[in-house]
């Protein structure tokens, strides 16, 4: 160690140091900005929310109260429109992980003819931007008479879940050795079990990725609920949000309020399977 | 058996189950349900779509309404200077979340967040901000300057860069997490060899970083285009294609045509949206499906 070295180089440390939180703060207060506005509004009372205080002179719960007492005209359905999003979300992890599993397990595994075919297909669907396939989709809803019923918003979520579902699935059970089946068939196993004793718990942390994308997908989706749904004691939560808007009073501390409490179970599943999110998911979003 | 095969060959019926092993036959019945959603939901639909547009009079209608004309040119702007902009920031940012620091981890643990949350209330919330009499934004315009702020969304050319922004603010996260994956795959001998050689650091990054970046940064760029074709809430949820129709982008545009009930039109405009995306798809399918 030079001893003259020391003084410069912790200079430059702190220079550099310096560089980094110019760059850290901004990114924060980019990200945050939007957020905390919501978080504020939802916990001020009207009068604090429309005065531009950066924290509410009497921070309060009453929103939260209203909300959940759904003592508001637009509120009056918010435990029927939560469970609406609640049932379809589900159904739709559920759906997409059966549909894309069973064809991954058959085109990477069993080696289906024209399974590659079929692959490129959903891959080609997955890349057609969903917003252009709504309008289509919406007057098909129609004609199989499901407009105003979950199953149209679960099915077109399914539909447009598990083209990314399969591509993902196969990718992964692509990675398992062959010499597994032939291992199991040797042993006497058939086809279903094989597909339930050996694929099904190696695909586990693959699955759980997956089943959360689709679950957050259409929970998170607005466009398709609000094409599909119309009747207010069938829409889903995103759907009665924008429905705030219909009026020119409307009281944005309860939309704000509403929004926060769904916005906090996707967060919540976000983060806890992050670890699957980010191994899953960016390894088969973009191949480099 | 010499049984000529219809178009039913995805049943196992007597004549190709000699032919094929139990295996495929397995293999056939679990493939069946997507196949069954693809004809149902996707083929059905696109087919059904293609003969309601058929009609050359809905492009000279389409050709004469300025609405579409604007539209298009809006959505180019959201392409090619949105995305442009938004991939370069991730670019830097992918640098930045790469330090090994214990607050930068945990930053980047925050910076996730919009990816996290749905946009629905997070894009409703940047609405009322920019609201020109209650925002806050110009609560401390007026604070600091004693002016009245800008009307943000009633002006086009502003509402179109706040829907880009809250793209970006919304997208961002994504793009930058798939970055740093791509650059924390490059050997760290090839820095430290450069630190010795006493390479500065944008020579680090043009000639270390970006050759084993360019390819992964050009395919994220082109899947973020196609995409951002579909991004229906940025626009509508922020801006309702307003003031007067004008920030409209085409996904949004089919949704207005098909609220005025004129479907055909709604149609017309997606398939002129297709000569443009066709060859994007067309290439990501060429780079990922090797």
């Amino acid at each position: 160690m030079k001893f003259p070295g020391v003084r410069q180089f912790s200079w430059r440390e702190v220079g550099t140091e310096a560089r980094l939180l110019l760059i850290g703060i901004p990114v924060f207060l980019w990200t945050m900005i939007p957020i905390y506005h919501m978080f504020l509004f939802a916990i001020s009372p009207k009068e604090d929310a429309f005065s531009g205080k950066l924290w509410p002179d009497h921070p309060t719960l009453h929103n939260f109260a209203i909300v959940f007492k759904q003592q508001h005209y637009f509120l009056r359905d918010f435990y029927i429109q939560f469970w609406n999003s609640t049932v379809i979300a589900v159904s739709v992890g559920a759906l997409t992980l059966f549909i894309a599993t069973a064809a991954a397990f058959s085109i990477s595994r069993l080696k289906v003819p024209g399974g590659r075919t079929v692959l490129n297909l959903a891959l080609f669907t997955y890349f057609i931007p969903a917003a252009f396939l709504a309008v289509p989709m919406y007057r098909t809803m129609g004609n199989y008479g499901l407009l105003n019923n979950h199953w149209s918003l679960i099915l077109a979520m399914v539909t447009i879940a598990s083209p990314y579902a399969i591509w993902v699935l196969k990718q992964a059970s692509d990675k398992l050795p062959v010499e597994l089946d032939e291992a199991a068939v040797m042993d006497g196993a058939t086809t279903l079990q094989i597909f339930r004793l050996v694929y099904l718990p190696l695909m586990m942390p693959s699955l759980v990725a997956i089943g959360t994308y689709a679950v957050l997908l259409a929970w998170n989706e607005y466009l398709y609920a609000f094409l599909l749904l119309s009747n207010d004691r069938e829409i889903t939560l995103p759907v009665a949000l924008g429905n705030f808007l219909a009026a020119d009073d409307s009281p944005w501390e309860l939309l704000m309020t509403t929004g926060f409490i769904y916005a906090l179970p996707p967060a919540a599943v976000y983060y806890a399977f992050r670890r699957y999110m980010v191994g899953g998911l960016t390894a088969g979003a973009v191949k480099s | 058996m010499a049984i000529t095969l219809s178009g039913d060959q995805a049943i196992p019926g007597p004549p190709l189950s000699s032919r094929l092993t139990p295996a495929q036959v397995w293999g056939i019945i679990l493939l069946a349900p997507y196949l069954l959603v693809f004809l149902a939901f996707v083929v059905y639909p696109v087919c059904y779509g293609l003969w309601l547009a058929r009609a050359p009079s809905n492009y000279v209608a389409l050709y004469n309404d300025p609405i579409f004309a604007r539209a298009a040119v809006n959505t180019l702007i959201f392409l090619v200077i949105g995305i442009n902009i938004k991939m370069l920031i991730a670019l830097f940012l992918s640098g930045f979340f790469a330090q090994q620091r214990t607050w930068i981890k945990w930053l980047s643990v925050i910076f996730i967040l919009p990816w996290a949350v749905p946009s629905i209330p997070t894009i409703l919330s940047v609405r009322f901000m920019l609201n020109p009499e209650w925002g806050m934004i110009n609560h401390y315009i007026f604070s600091l300057t004693g002016d009245d702020g800008p009307n943000w969304l009633n002006d086009p050319t502003v509402a179109l860069t706040m829907a880009i922004a809250v793209h970006i603010w919304k997208s961002l996260p994504f793009w930058t997490l798939i970055l740093i994956t791509g650059r924390l795959a490059i050997s760290h001998d090839l820095f430290e060899a450069a630190e010795v050689d006493g390479a500065s650091w944008w020579q680090k990054f043009r000639y270390i970083t970006w050759p084993s970046m360019q390819t992964l940064y050009v395919t994220c760029t082109l899947l973020s285009m196609i995409w951002t074709l579909g991004d229906f809430n940025s626009v509508y949820l922020l801006t309702g294609g307003g003031p007067a129709d004008l920030t409209h982008v085409l996904a949004t545009l089919g949704i207005r045509y098909l609220r005025l009930d004129q479907l055909s039109l709604a149609m017309a405009s997606i398939v002129c949206a297709m000569p443009f995306v066709l060859p994007l798809v067309y290439f990501m399918m060429k780079r990922l499906s090797r």
